[in-house]
């Protein structure tokens, strides 16, 4: 391993260090575990949960949901920015759409969904509400500012629709697409076990979630909470090296 | 033969052209001069189609395939010079105009990493490489010192199609060994 590479990976270390400290400070100052449990009992539980076959079953429902409204948003988004970029009447009928999908509060969509949707679809059609203004907004805005003198000569050179979208259009539009789908995937995964915590589909990280606060098993609550971010941290990761590797082919 | 016939343009409040004609043989190289604002590259786009005049017919480049180099370089900065080149042609040919405008070893570098006459002369190699019926040049030997200039020229001349070359230096037209000035005032 380079030096440099130890260097940071030491200093990622000394700070995650001085998290678990303050944390574990805070629950020995609270003095009740069923307030803040300290970080050796819930990452007891945390590696407990990890060696029980259910859990990765239950985390990999949870994650198949929010992946699958993910991925259908951001392919409508792509479709939706490929629209109204081009057209201006789509455009105008389009927009309130859009802004309505941003401005109304998760929750509602969440309620509104359990009332049309099965319990195992709400988070899926959540995680997909999120992604597609994102997606949509920042695609459409990279295609509209196209450097329009590049396609222009893609033209008189006589290249095909299908090369000019290939080697024009997608390269400038991917960097802002890319950029989007990261943060999207945040919003996405945030909101789909907010959803699931509501909808309570059998089989869901949310579901823990709620069966915890029920019990009130605060190290529980902990435990499911640090695999909800740790399985947030690994996506994000996972989608950063893609970009990396798509923007360099 | 490229024909304009009483072209009239304005952009708002400034008149280019009125009841402007012309003929550009489409053998040897005819260069078009003038100085700024004069409407050179007005005229280069109207040729191409690029513009539509508000009067007058432009014709003459119907079913023809032109090789243009633009007065911007127009290259694509996520790609490196022979991508940049065999966008329009096959790599192999691309590796070849490239190196006949003195650019071998410089295929794999990326516009921002190419000085301004580097780019020009990739955006001129791709209009080699395209192998069309003719050149279409507006200002090709902006930014290129004189060698690279004389380079360029010769490969322009080894290309051995009709070119018509926008510039507002007489010398760059001598050079190419135009045999016609339209001059724009």
């Amino acid at each position: 391993m380079r030096p440099e590479k130890t260097k940071v990976i030491l200093k990622e270390l000394a700070i995650l260090a001085v998290y678990l400290a303050a944390w574990e400070a805070a629950s020995l100052l609270v003095g009740k575990e069923l307030l803040l449990p300290s970080p050796p009992r819930t990452l007891a539980r945390l590696f407990e949960l990890l060696g029980q076959p259910e859990s990765w079953a239950i985390a990999g429902m949870t994650l198949v949901r929010i992946l699958s409204g993910f991925a259908l948003g951001v392919a409508g988004g792509i479709l939706l920015a490929v629209l109204t970029a081009r057209s201006r009447f789509a455009e105008e009928l389009l927009r309130p759409l859009r802004s309505v999908v941003k401005a109304t509060p998760v929750t509602s969509f969440i309620l509104l969904a359990l009332l049309w949707l099965a319990s195992d679809l709400v988070p899926l059609f959540i995680a997909f509400l999120m992604v597609l203004p994102i997606v949509w907004t920042s695609t459409a805005d990279a295609i509209v500012h196209t450097d329009a003198r590049l396609v222009e000569m893609g033209r008189v050179f006589g290249l095909s629709k299908a090369k000019i979208l290939l080697k024009i259009y997608v390269p400038s539009v991917l960097p802002e697409s890319l950029a989007a789908c990261t943060t999207s995937l945040g919003f996405a995964w945030k909101a789909g076990v907010a959803a699931e915590i509501i909808a309570l589909p059998q089989r869901s990280i949310g579901y823990q979630l709620y069966e915890s606060k029920l019990r009130i098993e605060t190290v529980d609550l902990f435990a499911w909470t640090l695999l909800v971010i740790l399985l947030s941290m690994l996506l994000e990761w996972l989608l950063v090296s893609c970009m990396r590797r798509i923007r360099h082919d | 033969m490229i024909k304009l016939q009483n072209v009239s343009l304005r952009f708002g409040e400034r008149e280019v052209f009125r009841d402007f004609s012309a003929s550009i043989p489409l053998s040897g190289v005819t260069a078009v001069s003038g100085p700024s604002g004069a409407g050179k590259t007005t005229l280069f786009r109207l040729i191409l189609g690029l513009q539509k005049p508000d009067f007058g017919t432009v014709s003459g480049l119907e079913g023809k395939r032109p090789a243009v180099v633009f007065q911007e370089d127009r290259l694509l900065p996520w790609t490196d010079a022979l991508g940049n080149v065999s966008l329009v042609s096959d790599e192999k040919r691309a590796a070849e105009a490239l190196a006949a405008v003195g650019l071998s070893g410089s295929e794999r570098l990326l516009p921002d990493q190419l000085s301004g006459g580097m780019k020009r002369r990739v955006a001129l190699a791709r209009a080699l490489a395209y192998g069309g019926d003719l050149l279409l040049l507006d200002e090709p030997f902006t930014g290129l010192d004189d060698e690279s200039k004389r380079a360029a020229a010769e490969a322009i001349r080894r290309a051995g199609l009709p070119a018509l070359i926008i510039t507002h230096d007489a010398s760059e037209a001598a050079l190419l060994g135009a045999l016609e000035t339209i001059r724009l005032v």
